[in-house]
């Protein structure tokens, strides 16, 4: 009985003799290769228990000097260079670029060509939005969905590769116009897409949209003002989903796209169920967009007629004299550009992709700067997961849809 | 809507001297402006009642290695999201000095748009908060976007002159 | 559908109640379809990895069903996409973090020999600071060219002899990459 006693007694004397409980945060080292953040990016955070006090993100790991290169490349030869920079949806970036050529050579594009681009660009907006949707659902727990929406990135895949024979960098387009028409069996399958595609989104939808899970996991979960999301410089659908109906396409409409109807969704708090909402409608709508697109589609040339910029179709080149001479001066740099400089942006998948090409006049741009969104809004991912836990970090991520290969360069 | 005339009208009048070289290549209103006067036109510009030009779409740097005493230049291109008007202003910036001030008072986008153009070129932007290098390895001791340096990586021993024409 | 195919038997003896063949085979043939590949995608190359683990391509069919995002667990270090120079000396830690036996696939051209990136920042191909097994070419390669690579590591597996990992030409090799 006593030694309890005695042990009792000694308890109490060194709790007493015990220092105070200090606050002390934890670091924690997220990446650079954690399986969660989808890519190569590290946030070194500082963590109080579970809750981000506070982070800082450390980017360049595929730092692969996307504009010193191109200061090497000739004009058409950069495609390469965009393929790689969105790499969930190249054609937009590829296009992108060819339009800024083609507004410094004042090269106007035939109306077929600038619907075929309009088809593709809103494939690929859906194929990049598939990949952030299905991958937030991935990171919230569901992985159903993911694999329901990468059957119908497949075929995606499968309309580019009819019409380019790649199904990720891809290279269709060319300054002045297509590379080749719209073939029977591309159009085939793109009305196919049409009409299989929506089942799928519905039934994805019908999944999570008012699921309980997903919406307690993400409903105000990293939200951002408008001003907020303003002076961080956010575009396309990150900042719609805060409330700004701001979008390229129709601000400073480029390839035709005053031709269609579509709606611009926006969210109303910038959380992430607003950005996954705001994603959501979006495919809805380019698929609108595509639908009236291969309907409306004009007869008539894919591209413009200029000779000594538009690489000419290898049957002429080897047939015709003209052709052969003009592929010689465009592969060897003997054209001339104008000097000058020109801004062009298009409305990528996270946002306004803009390109600006300083040119002297030589077979290279002297300097070409790439605004590329996830670079800039990525900036505000610390702020936003200020006092959340970790596992709403990650969604978090997600939902902002940030492309190592558009962030780095 | 704006016109860019207007807008050229009024900072000039209210700038003065330190404004010059206005111009519109492919329509985009263009101007340079000097180092000392680009915080406050920005701000002016940011905050004037009806230009709102509020948003900082893009900050990058070039080098002009033969443009003497004006070898970097600084370009912000703004939009106003209210007048769908983009504008462009240049600061050009002389070689053996590249100080210029901050912008992200204004804007917290400017924050690493200034780190990669300090990375890229070396332009050093006082007042900047965190001014190191943003996408290259920390230790890199030179700045690989101007021109003198080569785009290929040094260490390379298979590319051999014969025949990569180096 | 088709009855599901099972692996055949190694080579060995056979009689009443008995099956006697060698461990090498026995074990090369366990290793080679349980492959746990660490994915280490960085760019392009990782949304085809997506890809090829999606239902389409499905890389759950050659018995690498479980992506392993630990290093230690992971049998396969699967480098997909450009590797910079700030990134190498992480593709080297995870690698010295894997245990023996480990295989190492440089998935796309920017892992096997830097590409077209041929710049300042970027690593001139992962083999020059780890061994790799398969390289899989392609900028970036197909899923199918993928699930190929994986294959060819399965015959590595099957075919290793046991011992490999400690002779002394496995030594040299790890030393001549400056390993233990």
């Amino acid at each position: 009985m006593g030694e309890i006693e005695f042990i009792q007694n000694k308890g109490l004397a060194t709790r007493g003799a015990q220092p105070e409980l200090v606050e002390e945060l934890t670091t924690l080292n997220l990446g650079p290769t954690h399986p969660a953040t989808h890519g190569i990016f590290q946030n070194v955070l500082k963590m109080d228990g579970e809750k981000i006090v506070s982070g800082e993100q450390t980017i360049g790991y595929i730092h692969r000097a996307f504009e010193k290169i191109a200061e090497r490349r000739p004009f058409y030869q950069i495609t390469t260079l965009t393929d790689r920079m969105n790499y969930c949806s190249s054609p937009i970036n590829n296009f992108g670029w060819h339009m800024t050529v083609e507004k410094l050579l004042q090269i106007e594009v035939p109306k077929r060509a600038q619907y075929i681009r309009v088809i593709f660009m809103e494939l690929a907006r859906i194929s990049d939005h598939l990949i952030c949707n299905g991958i937030l659902g991935v990171d919230t727990g569901a992985f159903s969905g993911f694999l329901y929406l990468m059957e119908k990135r497949e075929e995606i895949y499968e309309i580019y590769e009819e019409m380019c024979g790649a199904r990720l960098t891809t290279n269709m387009g060319r300054v002045g116009g297509m590379e080749r028409d719209l073939s029977t069996e591309a159009v085939r399958k793109i009305r196919e897409f049409i009409r299989t595609f929506p089942p799928v989104l519905r039934e994805f939808e019908k999944l999570f949209n008012r699921n309980r899970i997903f919406m307690d996991r993400t409903v105000d979960v990293g939200p951002i003002s408008v001003e907020r999301a303003l002076s961080y410089g956010f575009t396309g659908p990150n900042l719609r989903a805060a409330g700004l109906d701001y979008d390229v396409r129709v601000m400073n409409p480029y390839s035709s796209y005053e031709d269609f109807e579509f709606d611009i969704p926006v969210g109303k708090s910038g959380d992430t169920y607003d950005r996954y909402m705001v994603r959501g409608e979006e495919m809805w709508q380019s698929l609108r967009i595509v639908e009236q697109a291969i309907e409306n589609l004009p007869e008539g040339p894919y591209y413009a007629d200029a000779p000594e910029f538009y690489l000419p179709p290898k049957a002429d080149v080897y047939t015709k004299m003209e052709a052969l001479i003009y592929h010689f001066k465009i592969v060897m740099g003997e054209i001339d550009a104008p000097v000058g400089e020109v801004y062009h942006a298009v409305e990528g998948g996270n946002g306004e992709l803009g390109f600006y090409l300083v040119s002297d006049g030589g077979r290279a741009p002297y300097r070409l700067h790439f605004r590329r969104p996830s670079f800039i809004y990525y900036q505000a991912f610390p702020e936003m997961c200020k006092g959340v836990t970790l596992s709403d970090a990650i969604i978090i991520m997600s939902s902002l849809n940030v492309i190592a290969g558009e962030l780095d360069a | 809507m704006l016109s860019n005339q207007e807008v050229a009208e009024e900072i000039a009048a209210k700038f003065g001297d330190s404004v010059y070289g206005f111009e519109e290549p492919y329509g985009l209103l263009t101007w340079s402006v000097t180092r000392d006067n680009i915080l406050p036109l920005l701000q002016y510009l940011k905050e004037h009642g009806r230009f709102s030009l509020g948003f900082l779409t893009d900050l990058t740097g070039i080098h002009f290695p033969d443009n003497k005493g004006g070898e970097f230049a600084v370009v912000y291109h703004l939009h106003s999201f209210l007048n769908n008007f983009r504008l462009r202003i240049k600061v050009f910036l002389p070689g053996e000095d590249l100080h210029i001030p901050t912008a992200t008072g204004l804007w917290e986008s400017a924050n690493w748009m200034e780190r990669e153009t300090y990375d890229f070129f070396g332009i050093i932007f006082d007042g900047h908060p965190n001014l190191k290098r943003i996408l290259n390895i920390e230790e890199m001791d030179y700045f690989p976007m101007r021109k003198e340096y080569p785009l290929e990586d040094a260490t390379r021993e298979d590319k051999i002159d014969a025949l990569f024409g180096r | 559908m088709e009855p599901i195919k099972l692996v055949e038997a190694p080579e060995g003896h056979s009689g009443a109640g008995f099956f006697a063949t060698s461990f090498d085979k026995v074990i090369g043939l366990a290793r080679s379809y349980s492959l746990w590949p660490l994915p280490f995608a960085t760019s392009c190359c990782g949304i085809e990895f997506m890809a090829t683990m999606g239902a389409h391509y499905d890389i759950s069919r050659f018995g690498s069903e479980r992506p392993s995002f630990s290093p230690r667990q992971a049998d396969m270090l699967m480098v997909m996409g450009t590797i910079a120079k700030k990134m190498a000396p992480v593709v080297k830690q995870v690698y010295l973090q894997m245990a023996e036996p480990r295989w190492v696939m440089a998935v796309g051209a920017c892992a096997s020999s830097g590409g077209i990136f041929d710049t300042y920042s970027v690593l001139q191909g992962i083999d020059r600071i780890i061994p790799v097994d398969v390289y899989v070419p392609g900028c970036p390669p197909r899923p199918e060219q993928i699930l190929e690579g994986l294959m060819h590591i399965q015959e590595l597996a099957q075919n290793e002899s046991l011992r490999r990992r400690n002779s002394e030409e496995y030594q040299l090799l790890l030393e001549s990459y400056n390993i233990q």
